[in-house]
């Protein structure tokens, strides 16, 4: 097994790709139209038919899908093939309203697995590995997506799910896994839980680490990088498009090629809905070209990043996406400003060596926000004096504040105090929406 | 000749200095003196235990913050005078106490002991053995 998974895609010529997008898509949009009549009627409003489209240059053509229409046609509004021939859901944690609803076929299992094996192979892997998946398993998407690429890639697949810590590190000893699958948050709380246990990166046989499915920093990367002793690497994905393994991040660790035989890309303004041309910051939109059962047309993530040709020293000629630089609907508008929770998170890691883990919380009291930031004080962060305690909270506050334009209460507070669900930290809590 | 301090990050709220102590009872550890430095928002609980090192693992285990200081642990005259006749001895040998709290522990009667935390441990001890005090080591904690 070389470095790719699948090396005539993954280094396929442009034009190459650009002719098998333009067949899938023309394709796709067809079997859209004619079998999901929600979208038909986006397309008939905008006085667009299926004989318009007919190539990636024509994609702009195409109406939005946005999560409110995914709510709208939930639960079968947008299924474009009959049940009898699904054989798989998956589903959103449903934190913020209705929950989405995905449906599978064999054959969209069957290259969305592909497309996290993909990611394994960029991340080293091999037959001959030993992948520990400590994702949720269940209706979350990453503990199914990243057990089945493990499987493709021919690994020793340890499907652990998410929690029970010890019982995990206790597994990556006496199996001596090579690759660790789970959320960020989640490989640093392992890497701090084997710190804890007495051990270190030595006394594990890790090589790699797939991390995804919440933002996380570059100085989050070297802390888990240097907990673990690993090399860390970001996938991306979400479940309205399949679930992890959209885009997954080669050695060079700057930025997620995108598979595009199956998923076409575009950044455009969120205000206007126009497309931007490469190297814009802007909305991640999604089409999906394969995908038989729940195909979504131009998916408005509502992922902030950028979009790179540049050539990867990997050898991949598929399309690279930044890391997204924050989530239109993460956004929270304090005191008036927009607040990104990665924004904090980066001024954090600036103020301490550690891995903090954070929560926001605002309130309204008298019509006023208020905004406060509670800051796990981990051992490295903690001193025996008031005054160093202080220093840091009034240092992480003027940070906040040149970044932001806006004051934060901080409060530091117990270690592992900042309740976490399915290994993944509860980062805001926004009372205003609750009244 | 110092003894191992441990200081704990507690929040203030309910329950919490109740949480740790209890915790550290259950577990057959003994505090030999104690103080806590607190601000509106949270605390720092200072502990000599008569065993450092499990108190220190039993916290870890459970999630707290601590930290290790070397601090004094010193034997004065139980009598009117007796605490300002040490101070004055540091004072005069340019020691600067950053703090200092009173002991659980007494030999008898007569003496008392103080945790001191010092800007320089080296020249409290070598200042107050020169002028006949006496101080506490880590293994003599265990046996008083
Ligand atoms: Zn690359």
């Amino acid at each position: 097994m070389g470095r790719y998974w699948n090396e005539s895609i993954e280094c396929m010529s442009r034009e190459e790709m650009k002719k098998l997008q333009d067949e899938r898509l023309v394709a796709q949009v067809k079997h859209v139209y004619e079998n999901v009549a929600y979208y038909k009627k986006l397309m008939d409003e905008k006085g667009v038919t299926p004989d318009d489209i007919k190539g990636t240059e024509d994609l702009h053509k195409l109406p939005f899908l946005t999560k409110a229409d995914l709510r709208e046609a939930y639960p079968y509004g947008l299924l474009a093939k009959p049940l009898s021939d699904c054989v798989r859901i998956q589903s959103t944690s449903g934190t913020t309203g209705k929950r989405v609803v995905a449906f599978y076929t064999q054959h969209d299992i069957d290259l969305w697995e592909d497309c996290c094996a993909r990611a394994i192979v960029a991340a080293g892997g091999t037959k001959d590995d030993v992948c520990q998946v400590c994702y949720g398993y269940g209706l979350f998407t990453g503990g199914p997506g990243l057990n089945g690429g493990s499987h493709k890639v021919g690994c020793l697949t340890l499907p652990m799910s998410s929690g029970n810590t010890e019982r995990q590190i206790q597994f990556m000893r006496d199996l001596e896994s090579t690759i660790l699958c789970c959320t960020p948050s989640y490989a640093a709380y392992i890497g701090e839980t084997l710190h804890e246990m007495g051990y270190g990166p030595d006394d594990i046989k890790l090589k790699a680490g797939i991390f995804g499915a919440e933002p996380w920093t570059e100085e989050m990367r070297h802390e888990i990088e240097k907990l673990l002793g690993i090399k860390a690497y970001d996938i991306y994905g979400l479940t309205e498009t399949s679930g992890p393994g959209v885009s997954f991040e080669c050695s060079e660790q700057t930025g997620m090629h995108i598979n595009e035989d199956h998923f076409i890309a575009e950044i455009i303004d969120p205000d206007t809905g126009e497309v931007l041309p490469e190297g814009s910051k802007g909305e991640l939109v999604f089409t999906s070209i394969t995908k038989e059962a729940f195909p979504l047309l131009r998916y408005r993530t509502r992922d902030i990043c950028i979009l790179s040709r540049e050539k990867c020293s990997c050898g991949r000629t598929l399309i690279k996406m930044t890391k997204p630089m924050g989530r239109s609907d993460d956004m929270l508008i304090i005191k008036g400003v927009n607040v990104f929770p990665s924004q904090i998170e980066s001024v954090l890691l600036k103020v301490s060596k550690a891995t903090p883990n954070y929560q926001i919380i605002v309130d309204r009291v008298n019509n006023a926000d208020t905004f406060e930031i509670r800051v796990e004080l981990s051992e490295d962060m903690f001193s025996d004096t008031i005054k160093s305690i202080e220093d840091l909270e009034k240092k992480i506050s003027e940070d906040i504040h040149n970044i932001l334009g806006i004051k934060a209460k901080i409060r530091l507070v117990e270690p592992k105090s900042i309740p976490r669900s399915e290994g993944k930290a509860v980062r805001v809590i926004d009372k205003r929406k609750l009244v | 000749m110092t003894v191992k301090q441990l200081s704990v990050f507690v929040e203030n709220r309910a329950g919490r200095l109740s949480a740790v102590t209890r915790l550290l009872g259950d577990n057959n550890l003994s505090i030999k003196a104690m103080s806590i430095a607190d601000t509106k928002d949270f605390g720092i609980l200072r502990l000599i235990m008569n065993d450092s090192e499990k108190a220190l693992d039993v916290l870890k285990e459970n999630g707290c913050s601590v930290t290790i200081t070397n601090v004094l642990a010193i034997k004065i005259q139980n009598k009117p005078g007796g605490l300002a006749d040490a101070m004055e001895v540091l004072y005069k040998g340019n020691v600067s106490v950053e703090y200092m709290y009173a002991a659980f522990i007494k030999e008898d009667e007569g003496t008392a002991f103080l945790i001191l935390r010092v800007d320089n441990n080296d020249l409290a001890v070598k200042t107050l053995t020169e002028n006949g005090y006496s101080l506490v080591g880590q293994e003599e904690l265990l046996n008083i």
